[in-house]
């Protein structure tokens, strides 16, 4: 058996992955699928520690973040498409029509 | 499941059922008399108003410490109802002009609000998660609701990315805290602290993380790029709707958590948000000054204010001190929401189709033309500053008196000096619509006009009656849930 | 750990000689490229249009309607699991939930999400 401390440093590396992504990449979807990697890396470290506990609390957590991560998933994917169809391009740095 | 189980959450209960019910009903309401669904919406929120109000002066532990019912929940629900009102009434004729009413506005507002609810009496950091989402969910697409209006889409999606970012944050956090103390429930985070059988190296980035998942949410610098774009793009009364209640909840949940589950914490994250509430007062009010277009303003301002209530925050780890901010912090809440949405109500009874009549010039002469909604704008531009007989002037003078007696001088004293700049871009406002000509045009229906009107009386009277509502405010502590 | 041992030699194994084929092919083999050679099958069909075409967008909305339908399972198959237990108070949530997720499968029904057309 792995000691729990593995999959818990792969939970960190998928979450800094996931912040970065959503920092360096520009393509709207790409960014949405960076943010589901760092959800899906705290559901790692849920169900890491729920074992390392011994208690099931972790992994009902990890039910109710899956659930979220899907109605974002509805709503974000919404959202792009509707952009898309205005303006063409899922580019973020083009969303600038409004300045100050 | 108990009786007392189910009267914790009946207000929310009652919100999230009308929704979904609303949902069905408006399906059979012809597409021109999408105001029986505005109506029907305030019916329901007046309803769980009525079942909020015996929740005042209880202490409740419903769900096994998922949830606790005590005045802070109180107050708060009352709080985002009463928002949920005004959000109706500020948009109704809004919608109309623009021919944008769909009633989805409606229902996803009452999403909205059950998870602003779910929020106040969140005793669970799993729970504060799932509110948090329940509540960011439906704004997202109401912040796009002006669609095919680019401006508005884009708006949406910028909040939904930063949204969706700092929620990975919090709950990445929350993961982190039930690592290091084995439980997401905040009164056995706090017994685990205090047994020392919590790993605190752990526990500290938890709580980090979640700060700055929150951080985002009520728009603290350095998170606070989003907001300016979004409060823009966003139709006039989804942000005056999203200033409010999505700050009021962001707050809500940092006051509960930090003062309730984490106060052996303040060594290591004091002065980080000393930091932050400090950079927030001072850049939110210093670029307010450079706007031109009055929404990106009040966006700036907002920023500043949220500077103003972090101070409450940062005084987590001081026992009794703590407790008077919290107190100060809601005072001031009630204060931000009603000069808030008085001033939105003139913003959107100025604002014309296309997004044109937001500049600040388009005010210019409206102490002529239309002294009344002169008037009320001159009120809330004086209680965003602080000025007396206002309720802006009350809140500022508890929430500074409080984070004095926390010991944080150097804050407080930064407080004064951006407020005095603020009064600069405020005073402003005043000045160009008294002292410039101009010919402005105001489109205000009746709900408009009831809603600045009442606004603006209560944000004077009120002031006048601080003593009983300081009183009221002070009520709504926090209980440990033990 | 020692178990995962013959799991990483196979891995490294199989990588070398992955690695080696193409290498040596590369190193040794002769290279004429031609144009109908350089496409993506080479003996295929002629491919006509650029890779990365659209979609229709309605593929886009089944998709969100799927996930959100789909990710109900979650919470029917640890029910389902515990169902005898829960009792009546369980059948009763469970209930609440569906009614909730009817309404909004009519909601989407009667905006005209499920036609194709």
């Amino acid at each position: 058996m792995l000691p729990e401390y593995y999959y818990l440093t792969l939970s960190a590396i998928l979450f800094s992955m996931g912040a970065m992504g959503v920092l360096i990449r520009r393509n709207a979807i790409i960014i949405f699928m960076s943010v589901e990697l760092m959800l899906n890396a705290a559901n790692l470290a849920f169900v890491s520690f729920a074992r390392m506990h011994a208690t099931i609390n972790g992994q009902i957590f990890v039910f109710f973040v899956m659930a979220v991560a899907a109605a974002e998933v509805a709503v974000g994917l919404a959202l792009i498409v509707a952009i898309f169809e205005t303006k063409q391009s899922i580019d973020i740095d083009q969303m600038n029509s409004m300045k100050g | 499941m108990k009786w007392d189980d189910l009267f914790a959450i009946l207000p929310l209960v009652v919100i999230s059922t009308w929704a979904v019910v609303l949902v069905l009903v408006d399906i059979v309401i012809p597409r021109d008399r999408k105001g029986i669904t505005a109506a029907l919406a305030a019916l329901g929120l007046i309803f769980a108003l009525y079942f909020t109000l015996p929740q005042y002066n209880r202490h409740l532990v419903a769900f096994n410490g998922m949830v606790i019912v005590d005045g802070f929940s109180a107050f708060l629900n009352t709080l985002f109802l009463a928002s949920g009102l005004l959000a109706i009434a500020l948009a109704y004729g809004f919608l109309k002009r623009n021919n944008i009413d769909r009633s989805e506005y409606y229902t996803l507002m009452l999403f909205s609000i059950s998870g602003m609810m779910l929020m106040g009496i969140a005793a669970d950091l799993i729970i504060i998660f799932l509110a948090l989402e329940l509540l960011s969910i439906p704004l997202y697409v109401l912040a796009g609701f002006a669609r095919p209006r680019l401006d508005s889409e884009e708006a949406a999606l910028k909040y939904f990315i930063l949204g969706a970012f700092s929620g990975g944050f919090v709950v990445y956090g929350v993961a982190l805290v039930y690592g290091a103390t084995g439980s997401t429930a905040i009164v056995e985070i706090i017994q685990a602290v205090v047994a020392g059988k919590a790993a605190m190296v752990l526990l500290t980035i938890g709580a980090a993380l979640i700060m700055v998942g929150f951080g985002f949410k009520v728009a603290a610098v350095p998170f606070h790029m989003w907001t300016p774009d979004v409060y823009q793009g966003s139709p006039s009364p989804v942000t005056s709707f999203m200033a409010v209640g999505a700050k009021a909840a962001g707050f809500a949940a940092l006051l509960r958590i930090f003062v309730s589950a984490f106060p052996y914490l303040s060594v290591s994250l004091v002065p980080i948000l000393w930091l932050i509430s400090a950079l927030t007062m001072i850049l939110g009010n210093i670029v307010a000054i450079a706007q031109n277009n009055i929404k990106r303003m009040l966006a700036y301002s907002s920023i500043a204010h949220a500077g103003y209530i972090l101070m409450a925050v940062v005084t987590f780890g001081k026992g009794s001190a703590a407790i008077d901010a919290v107190s100060a912090a809601l005072f001031y809440l009630l204060a931000y929401a009603l000069t808030n949405f008085g001033a939105w109500s003139v913003v959107i009874a100025l604002e014309k189709s296309e997004g044109r009549g937001l500049l600040l010039q388009d005010y210019a002469g409206l102490g002529k033309k239309y002294p009344a909604w002169a008037a009320a704008m001159t009120v809330f531009m004086l209680s965003f500053t602080g000025v007396p007989p206002t309720l802006g002037f009350l809140g500022k003078f508890y929430l500074f008196r409080s984070v004095l007696e926390g010991g944080f001088i150097g804050l407080a004293i930064i407080a004064v000096l951006t407020s005095l700049v603020s009064a600069y871009y405020y005073l402003r406002v005043v000045v160009i619509m008294y002292m410039q000509d101009g010919e402005p045009v105001v489109e205000g229906d009746i709900w408009l006009k009831v809603a600045a009107g009442a606004t603006a009386v209560l944000v004077v009277v009120l002031s006048l009656f601080a003593t009983p509502l300081l009183q009221w405010a002070a009520q709504a502590t926090l209980q440990s849930g033990l | 750990m020692s178990e995962y041992l013959p799991i990483v030699v196979l891995l490294i194994l199989s990588a070398f000689v992955a690695g080696a084929a193409i290498a040596l092919g590369h190193l040794f083999g002769p290279h004429h490229p031609t144009e109908r050679k350089s496409l993506p099958y080479e003996s295929g069909m002629t491919p006509f249009g650029p890779g990365a075409r659209r979609m229709p967008v309605r593929f886009y909305l089944i998709a969100v309607l799927f996930i959100l339908f789909d990710i109900e399972t979650v919470f029917f198959l640890p029910w389902a699991v515990v169902f005898r237990k829960l009792g009546l108070f369980g059948l009763i949530e469970m209930l609440i939930f569906v009614m909730v997720l009817v309404v909004g499968f009519l909601y989407a029904w009667e905006k005209g999400a499920l036609e194709w057309e």
